[in-house]
């Protein structure tokens, strides 16, 4: 019974598709496109669009070339051609490896960032089916509440919660991380996983339903298969997310061990009043890179969520 | 022996009832979420509201002191500094980054080669960690090897490097750069979703009527866009409004208070000076100016949906 249930979801996966890149698909490449000549396309577009481009990835060039710089290197007045760098150095990368507490930074990110996603898309999961195929009483209203939690901004509860982290004997420990980063992860995942299981058809539940599936066996063997994308998005976005989280990572972590490579970098590098600025660099260069390389394999997903999201 | 299998028979119901019921399925479904949500979301939500009534330090118990913290802040220049800060930051910014976005995404709604790696890299400034690309605008804003600086000087055009983040002014200029820089990616990448789902044939029929781009601009793109606009920019709103990061990193409010934001007071007041309660009062005092961004978002939510047609779900 379940084998026929689950060839019938795959067949049927090929006809649902993700609804956001449906949308974007529909819109032709400008259609109008022959009526502007090639000079006027360059000033409109290809100029603007250069200077963009330049200005919002100039920040990632230099903080690369200075992280393999040498320290003369980075203060000798040079004009333009300190732009480039003449002698690299890997010094910076090896301090920073060897010297402070960096890999342990890394594994703590790694560790909070991983359970915390993997505990929201859980939780957003179970969530996101309540809400939209068992239609409980009072299921929109909790949908509506679940998105107003997205807006609530962690600067105004990191005060309360640093008090409830304390009294609940988890302070300072990746634990305080792993338990409040979902507050922040699982309103948003639920909210895109809500739109995702919107767009299964009703009747392969009620197929599964009469063949005497329970709930549990359509969710995990019919409703999960069918929205791979939109898990994976969540996750994605899920990922990135707590890798980027600051606040709570600033108040609740105390020792230099515990502290999460943002945390870790501004306030434990940073103790002299000369900064290695190609040290901290090398660290944000570094830090950067997981989510980049991710962000890389998976970008259609992350920016199908993130449109999707606000046009929900 | 009848009575005891009819016990039996509606033993089994009761559980297959259950297993059937909607509310109780959905109860069960919802726990996980739920329990977390409440237990670290809405109550230090409410937990924080009561904090900023109290007078409670790090390592000692507050007690009830009413609106005293209150009227502690409303006396307070620093506070009504931040407050003014925060909403030169948020309008400034808000403002800004919706002109370049809205000017990015119509570039990008173009037909160009390469348009999909463009539109991946022109979001690596919202992927990155707020706090690492600060730390980058930190060191092109130093004091004495700005590279922007350099740049200039090399042109010709100033005489000695300028000091970014040391005076009030510039240093105010300067962080809101650092977010609009951060926030330009996500407002054009939405609002080019948006772009791409207005019907090529309406400004087809307008350019035939003799339209110019302005005028297919103002009548057909911003009121077509209008209500993804208003989603997109509440949420550029509302975490410019309560940002943190990127202040604590570049000037931790500094100098003297002239880039201190209701976020950054409130953490170095609470967490740095140890006065929990009147940083729980500074925080609660965000929350009015949230509320009206969220409503100002649900009413644009439902003013999308009644224009498109849509149901009401």
């Amino acid at each position: 019974m379940t084998d026929s249930v689950t060839k019938n979801a795959t067949a049927k996966n090929a006809a649902t598709r993700n609804p956001a890149k449906d949308k974007t698909a529909v819109a032709s490449e400008g259609g109008m496109d022959y009526l502007q000549s090639i000079p006027h396309k360059v000033v409109v577009i290809y100029i603007p669009l250069l200077i963009f481009l330049f200005v919002l990835l100039f920040p990632f060039y230099w903080m690369t070339v200075t992280s393999f710089k040498t320290n003369e290197e980075l203060h000798a007045y040079r004009g333009l051609a300190a732009l480039w760098v003449f002698e690299p150095t890997f010094e910076n990368i090896r301090f920073l490896l060897f010297e402070t507490e960096y890999p342990r930074w890394v594994w703590n990110t790694m560790f909070v960032t991983v359970t915390a996603t993997f505990l929201s898309i859980f939780c957003a999961v179970c969530a996101a089916y309540a809400i939209e195929r068992l239609r409980y009483k009072g299921a929109r209203t909790i949908g509506m509440l679940i998105f107003l939690a997205y807006l609530v901004p962690p600067s105004i509860l990191f005060i309360p919660l640093a008090i409830m982290v304390f009294a609940l004997g988890i302070f300072d420990s990746n634990w305080a991380l792993v338990l409040t980063y979902p507050t922040v992860l699982i309103p948003f995942c639920t909210w895109l996983l809500m739109g995702y299981f919107r767009s299964i058809p009703y009747e392969l539940e009620e197929c599964a339903l009469i063949d005497g599936a329970t709930r549990l066996q359509i969710l995990v063997k019919i409703v999960l298969p069918l929205s791979v994308p939109g898990l994976i998005s969540a996750g994605i976005f899920a990922f990135t997310l707590s890798w980027n989280e600051y606040i709570y990572a600033l108040t609740f972590i105390a020792s230099a061990e515990n502290k999460t490579v943002p945390v870790g970098v501004l306030t434990e590098l940073i103790s002299f009043d000369v900064y290695n600025w190609g040290g901290l660099m090398a660290g944000a260069m570094l830090g950067s890179l997981p989510v980049a390389i991710l962000y890389s394999f998976f970008v259609e997903h992350y920016v199908s969520s993130m449109t999707g999201a606000v046009k929900e | 022996m009848a009575a005891a299998s009819d016990l039996t028979r509606t033993e089994v119901g009761l559980f297959e009832r259950l297993r059937n019921n909607r509310n109780f399925l959905g109860l069960l479904f919802m726990l996980p979420a739920g329990v977390l949500l409440l237990v670290f979301l809405t109550y230090p939500l409410f937990l924080g509201v009561w904090l900023g009534l109290t007078d409670v330090k790090v390592g000692r118990p507050g007690r009830f002191i009413g609106l005293e913290n209150y009227f502690w802040l409303f006396e307070d220049s620093v506070f009504w500094l931040s407050v003014f800060n925060t909403f030169l930051y948020t309008v400034v910014a808000s403002i800004i980054k919706f002109v370049l976005g809205l000017w990015l995404a119509m570039i990008l709604n173009n037909h160009i080669p390469f348009k999909a790696f463009i539109r991946a890299i022109v979001l690596m400034p919202f992927i990155v960690p707020t706090v690492l690309s600060a730390l980058a605008f930190w060191w092109i804003y130093d004091s004495q090897d700005s590279v922007i600086s350099w740049i200039l000087i090399e042109m010709g055009l100033i005489d000695t490097t300028i000091d970014f983040l040391g005076q009030p002014n510039s240093a105010r200029a300067s962080v809101i750069a650092a977010n609009i820089w951060r926030g330009i990616p996500f407002v054009a990448i939405t609002l080019l979703a948006g772009l791409q789902t207005i019907p090529p044939s309406l400004h087809e029929a307008a350019t035939i009527d003799g339209a110019t781009d302005w005028q297919r601009f103002r009548h057909i793109t911003f009121p077509l866009l209008t209500p993804i606009i208003a989603v997109v920019m509440t949420f550029s709103v509302l975490f410019t409004f309560t940002d943190f990061q990127l202040i604590w990193v570049m000037t931790r409010g500094g100098p003297i208070n002239a880039t201190h934001l209701m976020a950054t007071l409130s953490y170095q007041r609470a967490i740095v000076g140890g006065s929990l309660g009147e940083g729980a009062a500074i925080a609660t005092a965000m929350i009015p100016f949230l509320l009206s961004a969220i409503l100002f978002s649900y009413f644009g939510l439902q003013r999308r949906k009644w224009q498109q047609g849509g149901r009401d779900d």
